[in-house]
């Protein structure tokens, strides 16, 4: 299933090491073409490191990360956009590659925020800024795609929509996608595979594998692992856009 | 035509004020005036230099400068010390250093003034071709590098992600910053420079509402600075430098009422 060429980031044994504390150490893990690895762990396990070490934001890193496309659209989960800049959607969409009108009408229209291409960056609300983010990561056509919590503060309907809209991306561009949510419900109804983080990796596999393992539980609680398993279940049918079920 | 000092002052601080519109966008986006500024305070000690070996001013300010800033970027990384200190230390000692060397050479006739405030009696046609070319040329480049450059003005670490490179189109931006510093120096005087480089771009922040636009305005508000700075000059008998910054204080009052306005209208 795993060819070598599919591979599009593969991280052996990577580490980041910041004022000699390990942020992260010891990170295997690969992403595929059309296929969805998420990153899940408490605060502070080391996940937007792990992401930033894929990416090759952090370059002294220990151990290696082999990075084959570079076609890249990057979700931060923070961001700090400075002010001073006049600095509107549209001019935002064409950050990092230029793209035709269409394209750009195109990834706003996806993530619902078309109506706001002229306006100024920093008059956006938190949810709207992230949907323009998405946007603008989805509007290259990347090969990969790192999404670092990219609903966060997006309205509870909104986030849904938004994470359907990242399963049909992955099928349609058959992107590889590296996900960080913490929402268990939501994020593990779509994922191929699960990396659990707590400093290291603490376990991974399939949802229903990661639900099972008993660092898991350790880690996020007996109800966590309930939430994952309840998926097991659910695999028998799909959800269509209009609310019908499907049966496989 | 290039006979009359003034048509050349005018050719000249034209040509300066093209490039220092664009450029003086990126400082104000990058908070870079104090860097500019230490970058021109150093740019004295190139200007004796160049006097002690008979060498080319702007190209000997152009090293100094370039010098300085690689100076910088090593103490960064050596020091803790914070980034406004290390700017100070840097201009100053660099202008302290400068009129030293000048004691020194007390058998060459130095026009401080002049140098600190620029001189548009001392633009030859030498200094036309230094500005228009050299200008040329870092416009070129800043082309070149403009969306790595920019993208990682907006965010550094989506420029890294998505491949664009950004340290090294920061370190080119340093060098070229040295360069219109050199090129510059005879018409605004290096007391001055930061001024021409950050007023305009400030003028245009008032009145865009995309980058591309604060750019143009930049470029247009540098260029009616200097037509008005230099007119005004000759009419008052004033330094050249202090008149074209005046004169562009005046748009950026200019720019502020105009914001009112649009307020008002709102309301």
């Amino acid at each position: 299933m795993s060819s070598e060429q599919n591979i599009l980031v593969k991280l052996n044994k990577a580490g980041f090491n910041l004022n000699n504390k390990w942020l992260v150490k010891g990170v295997s893990l690969q992403v595929e073409k059309g296929k969805i690895v998420t990153l899940i762990g408490p605060n502070g396990s080391g996940k937007s490191t792990t992401a930033k070490i894929a990416l090759g934001i952090y370059k002294k890193i220990d151990g290696s990360v082999e990075k084959y496309t570079n076609k890249v659209g990057y979700v931060p989960q923070k961001i700090s956009i400075d002010w001073t800049l006049p600095l509107r959607v549209n001019d935002f969409m064409v950050l990092t590659e230029s793209l035709n009108k269409k394209t750009i009408d195109e990834a706003l229209s996806l993530t619902g925020v078309i109506h706001l291409k002229d306006k100024n960056l920093g008059d956006l609300s938190g949810g709207e800024f992230q949907r323009v983010l998405l946007a603008r990561a989805i509007s290259k056509k990347p090969e990969l795609l790192v999404l670092d919590e990219p609903v966060q503060g997006v309205d509870f309907t909104g986030e849904i929509a938004l994470y359907e809209l990242i399963k049909k991306i992955s099928d349609e561009l058959n992107c590889g996608i590296l996900l960080i949510s913490h929402d268990l419900h939501t994020v593990m109804s779509a994922t191929d595979h699960v990396v659990c983080l707590n400093g290291h990796v603490c376990c991974s596999g399939s949802p229903i594998e990661v639900a099972k393992n008993n660092e898991y539980k350790a880690l996020f609680g007996e109800q966590a692992s309930q939430i994952l398993s309840r998926y097991e279940h659910r695999h028998d049918h799909i959800h269509t856009s209009e609310g019908e079920i499907k049966k496989n | 035509m290039l006979d009359d000092f003034f048509i050349r002052a005018l050719i000249a601080g034209i040509g300066v004020a093209i490039v220092t519109g664009p450029l003086g966008c990126f400082v104000i986006w990058r908070r870079l005036s104090y860097f500019g500024d230490t970058l021109a305070h150093s740019a004295l000690l190139g200007v004796t230099l160049a006097y002690s070996m008979e060498f080319n001013i702007a190209f000997s300010v152009f090293i100094i400068s370039s010098l300085i800033a690689l100076t910088l970027i090593q103490l960064q990384k050596r020091t803790n010390l914070p980034g406004d200190a290390l700017l100070g230390l840097l201009a100053h000692s660099s202008l302290a250093v400068g009129l030293v060397v000048i004691g020194f050479l007390s058998f060459i006739r130095f026009d401080i003034m002049g140098l600190l405030f620029g001189d548009i009696l001392a633009v030859t046609v030498d200094d036309l071709l230094i500005i228009w070319i050299g200008g040329v040329l870092i416009l070129l480049v800043l082309k070149l590098i403009w969306k790595p450059l920019f993208a990682s003005t907006v965010n550094y670490e989506l420029a890294e992600a998505e491949g664009l490179n950004p340290d090294r189109a920061k370190a080119i931006f340093t060098i070229l910053m040295a360069a219109i510093i050199a090129i510059s120096i005879k018409m605004v005087g290096l007391l001055l420079i930061t001024g021409m480089l950050i007023i305009p771009a400030a003028m245009a922040r008032n009145i865009s509402s995309s980058p591309q636009k604060m750019v143009m305005y930049s470029i247009i508000g540098g260029l009616l600075s200097v037509i008005l700075g230099l007119f005004s000059s000759l009419e008052f008998n004033t330094a050249s430098g202090p008149s074209i910054i005046a004169a562009s204080l005046f748009l950026f009052i200019l720019s502020l009422l105009n914001i009112k306005q649009s307020i008002k209208l709102k309301n």
